[in-house]
Formats: C-alpha cells, sequence, structure tokens
C-alpha cells in the first residue's frame, strides 16, 4: 500500500501535469491578423522604433530630428543585440506576446517574408501605402511578400569586386574573363578570386551570386523550388572549378567577410568579393598594402554584369501597434531623401533611393557609389520566403559539399532541389 | 526444584517488538510540515522554471509545426501530429520521403554520433589530465597557489570568449599553423574541425575535472602513503593502488558531471566552426540541431529537445546505477568503511 509521501509526490505530479497541458493550450495561435492590421490605422500617438545595434550612430539623431518636429508624435528608440540572429529571436519574441509596444520594426531583409506570412506585419497598402516609385526596384522585391508590399525598404546592400588595378588593367566583366585573369595572379605569386565560402549565411550569398549569375534561380516565380537546372548547375560549376584549378585558394573554404579582406589587404588576392565596407578599411587602415593599387567594379556574371545579392534591412510597422497612422509617416520620413542621404554620410549606409547614387554630395564621401547602384540595379535579392532558415541551411549544406569536393554539383544541385521541396512545403 | 529449570517467565521476543519511539533531532509530523512550508516556495519556482518548460515541450511535441496555406500566404496552426515529430527524427521521414541532405532531419544520427564521440575523447582525455593536474595541485611547494590560480584561469574565461579565442588560432593564417608549419585548414576538414573542438573542450574544462578530483585526493590521509612506502610500493604502484581506489567516488562524480555537460555542448562548435567540417556537419552536436531547428519550427524542436533529455538521462542512469557514480555519497562515509 502506498505511502502518504508517495501518494502525495503522485498527486502533484499528476497536478503539474495537467497544468502544464493546459497552460500549453492556451497558447496563441499565429494565424491571419487580418482584424489587427486594420486596427489603430488612423491614430497617431508616441511609437517605439526597434532595431539592432546603431554601431555608426545614425539613428539617434535622427529620431531626435523627428521629435523635434512631432512633439505629440514621439519615438523613443529601442536597441538590441548586434547579432542578427538575435535580433531576429527578440522579434520573434514580441510578436508571438502580441507585444504593442514594438510600433515601427527594422527586419533584415532575408525575414520580411517570414514574418508577413506569420501576419505580424502591416501590408502597406490603402492608408498605409508608400510611394516606392523612387525606391530601387530590388530591395522593394525584398520588401513584396504574395505581391503585396510588407515593409518599407531603408537601406541596402550589395557586392563589390575589388581587384588590383596595379595588376590588371580593365576589370573583367564576365567570369571566365576573371579566370583567364588568373594566370596574372599566378605569375605574381599570390590568389586569385576569393569571396566568403565558410558554412555560413555569407556562403549563401555567394552560391546564390553563382547560381543567379549564371542565369538560373533557387526558387521559382511561384516560390516553388527550381534550382536543378542546367544554368544553375553552370554557376555552381564555376566555384567549383575554381577551387580544383587552385584559382580560388584552398583556405578560402574557411573564409568570412573578415578573412577575405585581410587577405586581400596583405596584398594576397587579385580579386576579392566582399561588401561596400571594405573600402574604407582598405583606403585607411594602416596595415592595408594595398592603399592606393585597389580598384572596385561590379561582380562579374555569365555574359556581363552578375547577379549581386541584397543586403540591407526593411523598416516594417507591427500589427499589434496602436499608432499606425504615426509609424506609417515616420517610415516616409525614413525614406526621405535627408534620411538616406544622412544614412550614406554618417552610417556609410547605401540608400534605397535611385537618385542619390549620383549626388554629388554622397559620391564625395562615398567613391563605390556609382558602382554599387550598377551591382544593385541587376541584384537578385535571396529567396524571398517565408521558410528562409530553412532554405538557407539547404543551399549552403549542398554547395558546401560540392566545394569541398565531396559531391558532383550534379549530385549537389539535385539534393538541394529535394531539401528546398521539404523545406518549402512543410518548414521542416 | 532446581530454578535452574523453571521455565523463565515470558521475555517479550526482541525481534517481534517494535523499537521504541525516540525523541530525537529527527523529522516528527510538525517538523515535516514546517519542512513542507519553507521548502515549499523553492520546489514551487522549480516546478515554474524547469518543471513547466520540460512539460511544455513535450506536449508542444506531440503538435505539427505551423504550414503554410498556399491560398492566403499564411501560417496557420499545423494539428495533432502524433508522432509524426518523433519519426521524423529517429527515422528521418520528411513527409513521405527521407530527408535529403541539406534538411535538419537527415542531420539527426550524424549529431547524435559526433556528440558520443565528442564526449568520450573529450572526458577521457579531461580525467586523464585531470589527474594529472590534480596531483601536481596536490603537492606541497612554493607558488603552489599561484599554479593553482593559473590552471583555474581557462574554466574562468566564458566559453563564447574561449571559442572565439580559439577561433583565431584555428584560423588557416593563425598562430598554430605558423607554430607547426603546416597549412591545416582547422575549421573546415572532417577530422582537423573536430579535433579542434576537443582541443578548445579541453582546455577550457580541465581545470574543472582536476579542481573536483583534487578535493578528492586532499582527503587521502598522508598515512596510507607512508604505509604503502613502508610497505616497499613505488611510485606507480602507490598510484594504482592507493590514490586511484580512494578517489574513485570523487571521480565519478567529477566524470558525471562532464559527460552530462559534454552531451549538451553547444557554444564551443558553434562559434569555432558553425558545427560545419567534413562535408558540412562534422562538428554538428545535437544542441547545435535544436537551435537550428527552433528557427524552423518550434514543436519539431521540442521532439528534438525531448530526445536529447531522454538520451542525457538514460546516460545518466548508466552512470550512477551501474558504474557506482553516487552524488550524495561523501568520502567520509567512505574513510569510515562504510563503503566498498
Amino acid at each position: 500500500m502506498k505511502t502518504t509521501r508517495a501518494k502525495v509526490r503522485l498527486a502533484s505530479v499528476a497536478g503539474l501535469a495537467a497544468v502544464g497541458l493546459v497552460l500549453t493550450g492556451c497558447s496563441a495561435g499565429g494565424a491571419a491578423n487580418t482584424g489587427e492590421a486594420k486596427s489603430g490605422q488612423d491614430s497617431r500617438g508616441p511609437i517605439t522604433y526597434v532595431q539592432g545595434k546603431d554601431n555608426s550612430n545614425v539613428v539617434r539623431p535622427l529620431i531626435e530630428k523627428w521629435n523635434k518636429a512631432h512633439p505629440d508624435e514621439k519615438v523613443t528608440f529601442k536597441e538590441q543585440s548586434d547579432q542578427a540572429d538575435q535580433q531576429h529571436d527578440d522579434l520573434v519574441q514580441h510578436f508571438q506576446a502580441k507585444d504593442e509596444n514594438y510600433d515601427v520594426v527594422d527586419v533584415d531583409v532575408v525575414w520580411t517574408a517570414e514574418f508577413a506570412a506569420k501576419g505580424w506585419l502591416t501590408p502597406l497598402t490603402g492608408d498605409m501605402a508608400i510611394d516606392t516609385s523612387k525606391l530601387l526596384p530590388a530591395t522593394v522585391k525584398t520588401a513584396t511578400y504574395n505581391d503585396t508590399l510588407y515593409a518599407a525598404p531603408q537601406t541596402s546592400d550589395g557586392a563589390l569586386l575589388y581587384y588590383r588595378k596595379d595588376l590588371v588593367k580593365t576589370p573583367p566583366t564576365t567570369w571566365d574573363e576573371m579566370m583567364q585573369d588568373c594566370s596574372i595572379a599566378k605569375d605574381a605569386g599570390i590568389g586569385c578570386y576569393a569571396g566568403q565560402f565558410a558554412k555560413y549565411e555569407g556562403l549563401t550569398v555567394n552560391a546564390s551570386e553563382a547560381i543567379n549569375g549564371s542565369g538560373g534561380s533557387i526558387l521559382g516565380k511561384d516560390g516553388s523550388p527550381d534550382v536543378d537546372t542546367a544554368d544553375a548547375k553552370a554557376g555552381l560549376q564555376n566555384l567549383v572549378d575554381a577551387f580544383k584549378d587552385g584559382n580560388i585558394p584552398a583556405e578560402a573554404i574557411t573564409y568570412q567577410e573578415e578573412q577575405g579582406r585581410t587577405a586581400f589587404e596583405d596584398g594576397k588576392l587579385l580579386f576579392l568579393r566582399n561588401w561596400p565596407y571594405v573600402y574604407n578599411l582598405a583606403k585607411t587602415d594602416g596595415s592595408s598594402k594595398v592603399k592606393d593599387t585597389f580598384g572596385i567594379a561590379p561582380i562579374p556574371g555569365k555574359d556581363g554584369t552578375g547577379a549581386s545579392t541584397l543586403g540591407g534591412h526593411n523598416a516594417a510597422i507591427s500589427v499589434y501597434s496602436k499608432h499606425k497612422a504615426t509609424a506609417h509617416d515616420f517610415l516616409e520620413f525614413l525614406e526621405s531623401d535627408e534620411t538616406q542621404k544622412f544614412f550614406a554620410t554618417q552610417g556609410s549606409l547605401a540608400p534605397v533611393v535611385g537618385d542619390l547614387y549620383t549626388d554629388s554630395e554622397l559620391t564625395a564621401k562615398l567613391p563605390y557609389l556609382p558602382t554599387l547602384l550598377k551591382s544593385i540595379e541587376s541584384a537578385e535579392p535571396r529567396p524571398v520566403t517565408p521558410f528562409y532558415p530553412a532554405v538557407t541551411k539547404a543551399i549552403q549544406d549542398n554547395s558546401y559539399a560540392a566545394l569541398k569536393g565531396s559531391k558532383s554539383v550534379d549530385e549537389a544541385v539535385k539534393d538541394m532541389q529535394a531539401a528546398l521541396t521539404t523545406a518549402t512545403n512543410s518548414g521542416n | 526444584m532446581s530454578a535452574a529449570t523453571e521455565i523463565p517467565a515470558a521475555v517479550p521476543d526482541p525481534a517481534g517488538m517494535e523499537p521504541p519511539k525516540r525523541r530525537t533531532g529527527g523529522l516528527n509530523a510538525e517538523h515535516g510540515r514546517w519542512a513542507v512550508y519553507l521548502i515549499g516556495p523553492t520546489i514551487a519556482l522549480l516546478a515554474i522554471v524547469i518543471g513547466y518548460p520540460v512539460v511544455s515541450a513535450v506536449v508542444q511535441s506531440f503538435q505539427l509545426d505551423q504550414g503554410l496555406d498556399k491560398a492566403t500566404g499564411l501560417f496557420v496552426q499545423g494539428g495533432f501530429a502524433g508522432v509524426t515529430n518523433y519519426v521524423h527524427w529517429l527515422g528521418q521521414q520528411c513527409g513521405t520521403t527521407t530527408c535529403p541532405p541539406g534538411s535538419l532531419g537527415a542531420q539527426f544520427w550524424v549529431s547524435m554520433g559526433n556528440t558520443f564521440f565528442f564526449t568520450v575523447v573529450t572526458v577521457a582525455l579531461e580525467t586523464v589530465i585531470g589527474v594529472w593536474m590534480a596531483i601536481i595541485m596536490n603537492r606541497d611547494f612554493r607558488g603552489r597557489a599561484l599554479v593553482r590560480a593559473a590552471i583555474l584561469v581557462p574554466w574562468a574565461i566564458p566559453t563564447a570568449v574561449t571559442a572565439k579565442l580559439w577561433y583565431f588560432i584555428f584560423d588557416a593564417n593563425g598562430v598554430l599553423n605558423h607554430v607547426i608549419g603546416q597549412q591545416v585548414l582547422w575549421t573546415s576538414s572532417e577530422w582537423a574541425s573536430r579535433w579542434a573542438v576537443i582541443i578548445a573542450d579541453t582546455w577550457k574544462t580541465t581545470p574543472f575535472m582536476a579542481l573536483l578530483i583534487l578535493a578528492g585526493l586532499q582527503l587521502i590521509p598522508e598515512e596510507v602513503y607512508e604505509a604503502g612506502k613502508m610497505d616497499g610500493a613505488s611510485t606507480v604502484q602507490r598510484f594504482w593502488n592507493i590514490t586511484l581506489p580512494l578517489i574513485k567516488p570523487a571521480l565519478m562524480v567529477a566524470v558525471l558531471f562532464r559527460v552530462l555537460d559534454a552531451l549538451r555542448m553547444y557554444d564551443l562548435p558553434a562559434i569555432l566552426t558553425g558545427g560545419g567540417g567534413g562535408s558540412g556537419n562534422a562538428t554538428t552536436t545535437l544542441s547545435i540541431l535544436v537551435v537550428d531547428q527552433i528557427r524552423q519550427g518550434f514543436n519539431s524542436a521540442s521532439a528534438l529537445s525531448t530526445i536529447t533529455f531522454l538520451v542525457i538521462f538514460a546516460v545518466a542512469f548508466v552512470f550512477v546505477r551501474f558504474l557506482g557514480a553516487n552524488v550524495v555519497q561523501t568520502q567520509a562515509a567512505q574513510q569510515k568503511g562504510e563503503l566498498k
């Protein structure tokens, strides 16, 4: 016969289990929030702007400017960590809790579709619409999901090809030309080309640039996987062959952005694919050996300019916000020419307004802007899909295996297609 | 009539009698009630912070993740899943097909293998090096306090910082390659990346083992060694026959803790290699898989973390039941001769 103590223990465990079951049953679902999206659209009042760490101190001065002009609709700045994954998880937590204190949120371009599909972002239609005519089309694509605009592009970023202009007179315009220039690198005893090939998000960026640049694509127009094509295989084969021939140094398989930049600044690379931030550092770093001997160009593709992917951020209005009218005006403020210029001059962040790329004030401060414009105009965003984490994993794992030579390109692309199908069907 | 043949008066049979109730310092009913009041809040807090998430995770693991409604393009609640999530991980089924390479489901058994490999190798290395360090720290010599503090420094550094530190050391153009003169791709070759994680982990946690073993060593009285010396035991014999058996309880506890920690290893491989290496997953551990899965679907991640929990529980059970790691018994009991 059980003693009293054992009975009490059993009862408390059972009670705990029952409480647990009940409480999890109470957790909120993520179904369509059309009702919430419409609420508060005329309402004005103070709002909060949520963004990751403001390393270049651009946000605070902007918010001060807005607050002076709108004393009744003050914006408070909520600063998150500087790690992209933590920013993502923080937003997910607050959206799931239906936090009405997150009004305008800064989302990375690859999360916009995911948040839109979960019903957390207000569609920018009707009263919430913004003017996209002056914006670069590729940036608008990243903020569009299911043919609806869900966020306002805020800053952009594209790929640049850094090259040694003392060794190569004119930069190559196609991939084949670049590979032919590798003989110059061999004569000079340095590596030819490097990008970002470690197994992380940078590999997805480089792999999709290679695939898109050869005319292939990863997802089709309807969002279903379409990577098992001859063009995509050709694009990936370019990278694999370059590794095999030694045109990409073997150690580049461990490169993230910083390792490539260090190698280029040490004079060990002829060509480097990287982001615009390298420009200032290569020009001004004390240890940079290429201060006056490097130039920039758009990245090469199959028959001409390649298809850079897009970095950058969009600003979106949470459906749980209580003051959407103010949030909408704040979005337009973020996209105004003045603000975009400030992003560029103060934070070296590429603007999303096309005309500004030829503005003399900006090009004086950021000489790479005209080249960057060419990159972004022919850019293809990374797959715009609500299943982005699973999709990027599928691309990374299979490209990495192909680059290491563990799989043939045909096999890798076939597996990538299968993994993408699994990813976009069930999110598993 | 002889007094000796008299049948003595009935003496109560000691075996059948209940021992008299003693008023000692032990628990009686009133003490019991006070104990409940005082411990109650802590238990309640632990139940909320530990019990509820565990139960919630198990419940969630029987739900399907949100699926996309193709018509609206929005996510809708998945329904009841039964054991689909578990079959997904254990049987590597993604829907109706085997999980293709590049999806997380395909990495389950590889991660399991990696996790166990790391556990076995790091704990074995740390035990050997830990015992050696503990013996050194136990000796009496000038500067012993400094040596003890220096040995503990790796343990004091946060794991994420350690991982970044070793990331730079293991860089293709880093210090280690410079010193050994070879161009080893530590973060990308299959076995090099595994050994990179093992080296970094051993460097970081050997001090923990050394500390626990030192505690065991310090309880061994000097007389036992002297007796051994007098009996003619050599240094090696003294180590095998005196030191090791006497530190076995502390050693088993240290090994148990390390095994449990190593099975949950996350931040070191995640920051050092990103789980990559080899064809992409040579250093992915179960915890890395869980965190990756969280971003793709909570319910599937709950199933995976429940599986991880059960695996670790099974390992701990084996340790305590069969290998004699007893976290409650003290060495004092051992010295009193009450335990073998």
